[in-house]
């Protein structure tokens, strides 16, 4: 019975049991069809949704910067190319990682606390986490081999290649083609959408100069490649790419022995020299000294490095030959003489008795001569060559008293006094020329006789950059053409047209009247500047000088009384043109306290027009660098110029080719994406 | 009684002595489930291959596992079904006991403390309580009159309750989930009357605050909210779900191909070769994979519901039930977590993800199955 029971008991239990589990298995199969249905929800359903999301995971859209377009001289010489540059980034995610990767690079590579500071402002900033962040530029060949051979012990770090500008003529042409500098914050903030776009795969942006105007043919157009990532957004291949296009090449009027040969025959003064191309308004030379060397600007500049720069005395980064006004003195008779023929004021032969000094009538005030002072009396009889010759003040005294401020004021516009030439680089200013609106307006003051006076020999109110003279004087040269000055030549293959600003009707004898008195400045018996610019002279040429009155500067503590006297005598003025027969190179010289502009300036323009037009920078065999003049490189090349010259004059050649600078070959676009199999 | 007679009176005895004797029911070896195992094992190496990012000495480092595996299944397969009933209690105690070890001087990895290291061989205690857990219960339960009675009941949660809660503990909740659900199913399938599930039910909902708010870590809590709302933290908590239910999604109908699955490939998917490896799977192999998945998986389970339903003893069914249905629970809440169904409680893909002791859990729990499956046999053979 017991037996009996238990069996039952068993019975009944296996039948409880295949119940529950068909239950469980009812209820796993509803499970399972849950799990199906979830999956085709997910992988039939929002197929469409999943798959896109999976691709853009997958693939990004990497943009592959554009190389910057090269600049160039007349000549073919490069003033500003692109070389390879190695930085040294580092992915960090933890700190305590981070720091002993750096002491690690820090026994490997030179790393200064700069390099630091700046490392961790832009690792604070950076946008992601995994973002790599600079830690040092420009490499050097050296630390790269020695980071590729701990490269196992650098977890993290990154050595990418970057096209980079570059200026092998360092300092030479700093103010004219300015430089490139990393895009900054700001700059970013004032992009829009398309620039944003443009510049994706871009670090640099022209920021002065060339770099800065040309900017948008300069850059080029940013390539795409499709890329596909892995979730931390490394590189894994290439997919397709779409090529970037290369900036557009500038040739620019510039010629770079010319600048030199202004460098040189500044002789290290601190100044201006600005050489324009009569027929076409081409800048032949811009010369700002001191330079300083647009390189250091390229990856950004180190606080001593440009904290020495901006507190230089001598100014280096302040561009004398666009910014800087002076009053341009005795340089703009020409342009009185001329405005008093073409107003009648004046004739070619008319003269007046110079006593060696001006009263305006009615008033007691006399106007000195600078002659009054050298030979305690007058020039004499002067007329219109004379008067300009001789730089006599009391003649212009009277012929602008005679024409009075407003014609003086409307004929000296013509030749681009008191505004703007249009050159194709920014912040230029543009002078004074004074108007009786313009002494309203800025002085609340009427104008006065007195500052008739002073206008027509260029004082008193009258401002003008180094620049406006050489426009000036190309105008004159031109015989009324105002053309306006551009650096740039050619951009690609497509010339820069030479733009007309203005066309001066004048009777041609009245400008034969003008060349003949600036003619003889140069070579006259009498002229002022015959001893520095005649003797030797394979060609004729016209000039005048002059002398700007040095406003005092400010009374700075740290200038010592020696160089404050040294900084207060006047500067050294002088335009001149050539040849005159048929003027093709107009020169604009300002010296900073020289004091005398025929002795001082008037020889550097003797170099420059020198040097254009016989084509040779000097006549000897060697050149003979000036006492105070260190420049080693300009003394080579001229050096090798002048043994060229003389070799081909000789109709010989040398034993040994003396170099000369060739065409830089392009440079191959490199990079960073390149050590990326791409395999597609 | 002769040979002829137990024949004549037993005719379906008479058919198992009349085939011969197959080297497979020798070694009480279930052919078909190891038909199962053997796809299944080769499809895990397959997909791990590709998961791994085709890091072959992580395959054959899996390899190994599964031979060690193997072999513990041929070895658990040969103990005499009753024996292991009768030393339930000692596997029982002994289980808890090394619990308590890891809680004391276990290691801590990956911000939990579940391993013990004997010599140079390290474990998790808590993978012996998976097989020790149901086997106990099993055997207290078949020791009464079924279904249980109300204070069986009550010890039986005890029993289960105590290495559950000391698994919680670790923390470790997806094998605490798999610990309890083995003792419970073999709760279920003794017959536990409906109302004490029904009340179970009710007292369960009604504690689901208290728990919420005492009992779960913050990164439980945080696991469901991220299920709930994935998007709210894309790249933090939220950031595995919605990478693997993309690669699932992106997968389609029949995949993107073996080894070409991006989102495993490019590391988008964390864990593809552990818990989210049937994600890397559903992305190259597409619907079709998971479907073919599922079927086996299937067909192991109802391999081992039969066995169960076979069994002449009630020990062994409830004990080959609650193995069959423990199995399914790491199929569901592993392919429901990484769906994005349930939340993520770190329960690996059974036979598939990468993983050493879990896998030689697993493997005696078949080993177990398959002892249950020939016992009816052991018993039929003639002993003299």
């Amino acid at each position: 019975m017991q037996e009996n029971q238990h069996f039952k008991d068993h019975q009944r239990e296996a039948k409880l049991f295949r119940n529950r589990v068909l239950v469980m298995a009812a209820f796993m199969l509803a499970l399972v069809c849950t799990l199906i249905y979830r999956y085709y929800d997910l992988q039939i359903v929002n197929y469409e949704e999943y798959a896109t999301q999976s691709e853009r995971n997958r693939v990004h859209v990497q943009p592959i910067p554009p190389t910057r377009g090269l600049i160039f001289d007349r000549n073919n010489e490069l003033l500003a190319d692109n070389k390879p540059s190695f930085t040294l980034s580092v992915i960090s995610i933890d700190a305590t990682e981070l720091t002993t990767t750096i002491e690690l690079l820090k026994t490997l590579i030179e790393i200064t606390p700069s390099d630091l500071g700046k490392f961790y402002k832009a690792q604070k900033q950076r946008r992601h986490k995994l973002d790599p962040v600079p830690l040092r530029y420009r490499l050097t060949e050296d630390e790269i081999a020695r980071l590729a051979v701990n490269q196992h012990l650098l977890d993290g770090v990154e050595v990418n290649a970057e096209l980079v500008r570059n200026y092998p003529h360092a300092d030479m042409f700093a103010h004219v083609i300015g430089y490139t500098g990393r895009i900054s914050e700001k700059d970013m903030d004032s992009f829009t959408p398309e620039q944003l776009q443009r510049y994706s795969g871009t670090h640099a942006i022209g920021k002065s100069g060339i770099e800065n105007s040309y900017e948008d043919i300069l850059l080029g157009e940013v390539g795409s490649q499709n890329v596909e990532t892995n979730a931390r957004g490394r590189v894994m291949r290439v997919l397709d790419r779409i090529d970037p296009k290369q900036g557009s090449d500038l040739h620019l009027h510039l010629d770079t022995h010319l600048q030199e040969t202004a460098v040189a025959a500044m002789q290290g003064r601190r100044g201006a020299v600005v050489a324009i191309d009569v027929k076409t308004g081409g800048v032949l030379a811009a010369v700002s000294n001191p330079g300083y060397d647009p390189n250091l600007f390229v990856t950004g500049i180190s606080y001593n490095d440009y904290k020495n720069l901006n507190d230089d005395i001598d100014t280096p980064l302040f561009n004398r030959f666009l910014q800087a006004q002076y009053p341009p003195g005795s340089t703009i008779k020409p342009v009185i003489g001329l405005a008093g023929l073409h107003t009648g004021f004046t004739d070619v032969d008319r003269a007046i008795s110079d006593p060696g000094f001006f009263t305006l009538p009615g008033s007691s005030r006399i106007y000195r001569d600078w002659s009054l002072a050298k030979t305690g009396g007058g020039h004499g009889r002067v007329n219109l060559k004379v008067g300009i010759s001789q730089s006599c003040d009391t003649y212009f005294w009277d012929l602008g008293t005679r024409m009075g401020i407003d014609k003086m004021s409307e004929f000296g516009a013509h030749f681009g006094l008191g505004q703007l030439t249009g050159i194709d680089v920014p912040s230029e200013r543009k002078g004074i020329w004074p108007s009786r609106e313009w002494k309203r307006a800025a002085k609340g003051q009427a104008w006065y006789p007195g500052d008739t006076v002073n206008m027509s020999i260029g004082q008193g109110f009258v401002l003008a950059t180094p620049l406006q003279l050489a426009v000036m004087a190309s105008t004159i040269a031109n015989r009324g053409v105002r053309y306006k000055p551009q650096f740039v030549q050619r951009i690609g293959d497509k010339i820069h047209e030479p733009i007309i600003e203005e066309t001066l009707e004048i009777k041609p004898a009245y400008w034969d009247a003008i060349f003949d008195g600036m003619a003889e400045v140069v070579h006259g018996q009498r002229g002022t500047a015959r001893a520095y610019m005649s003797p030797g002279a394979e060609y004729r040429m016209a000039g005048k000088s002059g002398t700007a009155q040095v406003v005092a500067i400010a009374q700075n503590a740290k200038y010592n009384s020696a160089m404050l006297q040294e900084r207060h005598r006047d500067h050294a003025l002088f335009i001149a043109f050539a040849p005159l027969e048929d003027p093709k190179i107009a020169v604009a010289v300002m010296v900073e306290n020289a004091e005398g502009g025929s002795s001082k300036a008037a020889p550097v323009a003797r170099w420059m027009m020198d040097a254009y037009l016989l084509g040779y920078s000097l006549k000897a065999d060697e050149f003979v660098p000036p006492l105070g003049f260190h420049h080693a490189a300009i003394i080579k090349r001229l050096n090798n110029y002048i043994a060229t010259r003389n070799a081909a004059r000789e109709g010989k050649t040398l034993d040994e080719p003396v170099k000369t600078p060739e065409p830089a070959a392009q440079p191959v676009g490199i990079n960073a994406e390149e050590g990326v199999t791409d395999d597609e | 009684m002769s040979r002829q007679d137990f024949q004549r009176r037993m005719p379906e005895a008479a058919r198992a002595f009349s085939r011969p004797t197959r080297l497979a029911e020798r070694f009480h070896i279930d052919f078909f489930l190891l038909l199962l195992l053997l796809a299944l094992t080769t499809i895990g190496l397959t997909v791990l291959y590709s998961a791994s990012g085709h890091n072959l000495p992580s395959v054959e480092k899996q390899g190994s596992f599964f031979m060690i595996a193997y072999a513990t299944m041929f070895v658990v397969a040969q103990i005499p079904v009753d024996f292991m009933r009768r030393m339930a209690p000692f596997a029982y105690v002994g289980g808890v006991f090394l619990l308590l070890a890891v809680t004391i001087f276990g290691d801590i990895s990956m911000g939990a403390q579940r391993w013990l290291q004997l010599g140079s061989f390290r474990f998790q205690p808590s993978e012996i309580m998976k097989l020790a857990m149901p086997i106990t219960i099993a055997a207290y339960l078949s020791s009464g009159h079924l279904p249980p009675r109300f204070t069986r009941v009550i010890a039986v949660l005890v029993l289960i309750g105590i290495p559950t809660a000391l698994i919680i503990e670790q923390p470790d909740l997806g094998t605490s989930i798999l610990v309890a659900t083995s003792g419970l199913m073999v709760l279920f399938f003794s017959g536990l009357l409906w109302r004490y599930i029904a009340a179970a039910v009710v007292i369960f909902g009604a504690s689901l605050w208290p728990i919420w708010h005492y009992m779960l870590h913050d990164y439980q809590r945080q696991r469901v909210l991220t299920m709930l709302d994935p998007t709210q933290d894309p790249l933090g908590t939220g950031w595995n779900i919605i990478q693997s239910k993309t690669a699932i999604g992106s997968g389609g109908l029949s995949g993107k191909g073996w080894m070409e699955g991006t989102q495993s490939r490019l590391d988008f998917l964390p864990e593809g070769h552990t818990d989210f490896i049937i994600a890397v799977m559903s992305e190259e192999f597409g619907l079709f994979g998971v479907i073919l998945l599922l079927t086996i998986y299937s067909l192991v389970i109802i391999r081992g519901l039969t066995i169960a339903v076979k069994s002449q003893n009630t020990f062994g069914r409830l004990l080959a039930a609650s193995v069959s249905s423990t199995f399914f629970v790491y199929v569901f809440v592993n392919m429901g977590m990484v769906s994005g169904m349930l939340p993520v409680v770190g329960v690996p893909l059974p036979l598939i993800s990468q993983g050493g002791t879990a896998i030689v859990a697993l493997f005696a729990g078949f080993g177990i199955l398959m002892a249950i499956s020939t016992e009816q046999k052991r018993v039929m053979t003639p002993q003299s």
